[in-house]
């Protein structure tokens, strides 16, 4: 017995260990931990809202798209099965979704004159790869303070925190401390990762967090809703999080989905095996 | 493969085959009739998993190849296209890159169980030496395929690896520069990678040959280490070993599934998910789990060679294991005081694993602020890594040699089919420990 049981404890702290040292790298850091937020599209049955995954695309597209590209994302995207513009009757090539056509009407998208070879600008389609605000990377560094805005296709996947870290920066943003000099065009927010320690005046305890180039893009009232959800700064956070979220993995559904067959097949498979297993070796001792 | 077959032409087509290429006799001896000892437990179906997942790493890995461009510009977001563009793209790269995970569980849990068992012992150490082939292949593997995403961590993963071949006297720059192909990490390195990525893996599929060659010369040892002394002590490998490897591939699937469906980006690391920029550095740079061990060690000594030489040497001493082993008791059952050293040796793996992925300078215990001995803080995690690496070595070279010679084994049974006797819970009442049989 004690021998099994070293063993099954053997197995466990193997298993364990692999999610533990991931979770342990990054413990040293001296940020706050993201916000505690409850997503829909959470555990393992988990959906995206698509009523708030619709609000955070207007939120992307009326405020962060003017700094922030998202490369790895097309118009067409918002259409797909899993988007949050999907519609059925459009499941066989999206790029035919009226919703969609016309969000990407409404966008400008830099392209070539076929005809003349000249630099022009077009109504978008929903086949354009979402618009870049900036033509090169100098361009958007010289925008913004020298500071480059990241693409955000997989952002919330390349945080510790992931959508959580997202929501906590954008309202993360708070007066600075007593005592601590802020350069010009830098912002003091807890949840960046930052070292504050140069930047408190002498025997002022240090704070976490650290500096970040981008001016607190959301307030009250910045987005209107269509839906009628109150426009409040932690509500376009939150939604704009959302679809950060599904930008990041918009096959999560599909995924999970698959998945849970795949598992009844796997637990029904093994029950099967199991059972024979048994029933082979019902005569041999061992 | 040896001993004399049992196999016999069942119709005309197969008496002519198998006096041209005994192709049918060959498969019939090494998977369906092969006697293999009847008291193998759950720890003897990992080789049946690891060669499952082999296959599966070669298969998900080719379908990847079809869609990945090996090229700076391009490789990261080309990952992120097969995960979005491409049909079940998302699956095959979700089992790709959790498989290397389970792949190394896998394979953890199968040297383990060597170690404990003393399957590395005469007559099967050429066996074991192909094991630890098949490992630093794997190591290598699971290397140059990080790099591919091209995210932060594979780039600066990478350079540090690489890094380290430059601490060789003298001819170390001109190597790397030689490897890299350039003056840094850069193109050249990432197809290089990815060809070296494709080629390793069949490589490895050539060395598994080998060993399951070597596996069915010895045949196979079992958890009480004693030989197999009559066919009592044996079934034939089909159908009893097929349907026990069967359901505990199947039960390992469900593991695997669990990360592949619901925890995709568990094993990984978020800085992953962004593009290579060889002009930041990200904050801590650690390889996958897997290799903090050995990364710990690399790092727990000042100098970079001294470090680089540990961290080699913590895998060839697995190559001369055999020779380093005293004891003529196999298995471990048996040897009731090695047994401690083996479970605190398996500790103390977990724990350098800890050491590889904090920095050196964290504190062990949080808050307390310790003694500075040496060049570093006593509760700091160079010291733990060092206490830990001693232990490492001191197993193999001092513990696996000093024991063997020093300690009293327990009776061993007489054969297979009589082991119930003298199982340690039997022998615990003090029952004669047979002192004839020391060493
Ligand atoms: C005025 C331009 C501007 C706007 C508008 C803007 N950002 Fe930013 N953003 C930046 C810049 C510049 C940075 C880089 C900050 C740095 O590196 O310190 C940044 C960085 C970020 C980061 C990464 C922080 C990190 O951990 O490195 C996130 C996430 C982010 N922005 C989200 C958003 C979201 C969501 C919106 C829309 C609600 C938005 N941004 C609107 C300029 C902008
Ligand atoms: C690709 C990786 C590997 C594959 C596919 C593989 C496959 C196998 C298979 C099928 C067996 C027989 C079944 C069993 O005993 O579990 C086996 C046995 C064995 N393997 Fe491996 N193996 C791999 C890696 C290793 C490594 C890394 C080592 C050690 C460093 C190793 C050492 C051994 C030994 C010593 C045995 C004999 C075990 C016994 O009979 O007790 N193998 N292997």
């Amino acid at each position: 017995m004690l021998r099994k049981g070293f063993a099954l404890a053997a197995l466990g702290l193997a298993l364990l260990a692999g999610p533990l040292f991931a979770g342990q790298a990054l413990a040293a850091t001296t940020e706050a931990e993201p916000k505690d937020v409850h997503w829909s599209f959470e555990g393992p049955l988990g959906k995206f809202d698509k009523a708030q995954v619709q609000r955070g695309y207007k939120v992307y597209r009326e405020v962060c798209s003017s700094c922030h590209s998202m490369n790895l994302m097309y118009y067409r995207n918002l259409a797909q099965k899993g988007g949050p513009f999907f519609d059925p009757k459009y499941a066989e090539n999206p790029n035919d979704s009226p919703v969609v056509k016309s969000l990407a009407h409404d966008i400008q998208i830099k392209d070539i004159d076929s005809d003349t070879g000249d630099a022009i600008s077009r109504p978008g389609m929903p086949s354009d790869r979402f618009a870049n605000p900036f033509p090169n990377e100098p361009a958007a560094r010289a925008s913004n303070g020298g500071a480059l805005p990241p693409d955000l296709s997989v952002m919330a996947k390349a945080r510790e925190g992931g959508p959580a870290y997202v929501y906590s920066i954008l309202t993360g943003y708070t007066a600075p401390p007593k005592g601590m000099t802020v350069p010009a065009g830098k912002y003091y927010n807890p949840y960046m990762p930052g070292d504050m320690s140069s930047f408190m005046a002498k025997g002022m305890k240090v704070p976490e967090g650290g500096f970040i180039s981008m001016p607190p893009p959301l307030v009250d009232g910045k987005v209107t809703f269509d839906d009628g959800t109150k426009s409040t700064l932690q509500n376009q956070a939150r939604d704009v999080a959302a679809f950060l979220a599904w930008a990041a993995d918009p096959k999560a559904e599909e995924r999970k989905t698959f998945g849970f067959g795949a598992m009844i097949y796997l637990l029904i498979f093994s029950v099967l095996l199991y059972f024979s297993y048994k029933r082979i070796w019902k005569n041999v001792a061992h | 493969m040896s001993g004399h077959s049992t196999y016999e032409p069942k119709n005309g087509f197969e008496r002519w085959l198998d006096t041209r290429l005994p192709l049918l006799r060959f498969a019939n001896d090494t998977i369906i009739t092969f006697p293999t000892p009847k008291n193998l437990n759950y720890w003897y179906t990992f080789g049946g998993i690891l060669s499952l997942m082999l296959g599966m790493q070669i298969v998900t890995g080719i379908i990847l190849a079809m869609h990945y461009v090996p090229h700076v510009d391009m490789a990261f977001n080309s990952v992120q296209r097969i995960k979005r563009d491409v049909n079940f793209g998302w699956l095959i790269q979700g089992l790709h890159a959790n498989g290397a995970s389970m792949f190394f569980l896998a394979v953890y849990i199968h040297m383990f169980r060597n170690l404990y068992y003393g399957s590395y012992k005469a007559p099967r150490e050429v066996l074991w030496i192909l094991g630890c082939v098949i490992y630093l292949l794997m190591i290598g593997t699971a290397f140059f395929g990080y790099v591919l995403p091209w995210g932060q961590m594979s780039f600066h993963g990478a350079v540090v690896i690489t890094n380290l071949i430059g601490a060789i006297p003298i001819v170390g720059h001109a190597i790397t520069t030689w490897l890299w192909g350039g003056f840094a990490v850069d193109d050249a390195t990432l197809n290089r990678f990815f060809s070296l990525h494709y080629l390793l893996p069949f490589m490895i599929a050539g060395v598994v040959g080998l060993h399951i060659w070597a596996l069915h010369v010895p045949g196979n040892n079992n958890p009480t280490g004693v030989n197999v002394t009559s066919t009592q002590d044996t079934v034939p490998f089909h159908p009893y070993y097929t349907v026990k490897d069967g359901f505990a591939i199947s039960v390992f699937l469900i593991l695997y599934a669990v990360f592949v469906f619901y925890l995709p980006d568990a094993l990984g690391d978020a800085a992953n998910y962004i593009q290579a920029n060889p002009l930041v550095t990200p904050q801590h740079i650690v390889p996958e789990w897997y290799l903090l061990p050995f990364y710990a060690i690399l790092r727990a000594v000042p100098n970079k060679l001294a470090g680089v030489i540990l961290m080699f040497g913590a895998i060839a001493t697995l190559f001369v294991l055999p020779w380093l082993d005293t004891s003529k008791v196999r298995s471990l059952r048996y040897r009731p005081t090695m047994r401690w050293y083996y479970f605190i040796f398996f500790l103390n793996c977990i724990v350098l694993g800890f050491c590889g992925a904090h920095a050196p300078d964290d504190l062990v215990i949080p808050g307390v602020s310790g003694l500075q001995l040496g060049d570093a803080n006593i509760n700091s995690f160079v010291w733990l890594s060092r206490i830990a690496a001693a232990y490492y070595f001191a197993y193999f070279w001092v513990i696996t040699p000093l024991m063997g010679l020093t300690e009293t084994p327990l009776a061993e049974p007489e054969s297979i089919s009589t082991p119930v006797l003298s199982h340690p819970a039997a022998m615990l009442a003090g029952a004669a420990a047979s002192p004839e049989k020391r060493g």
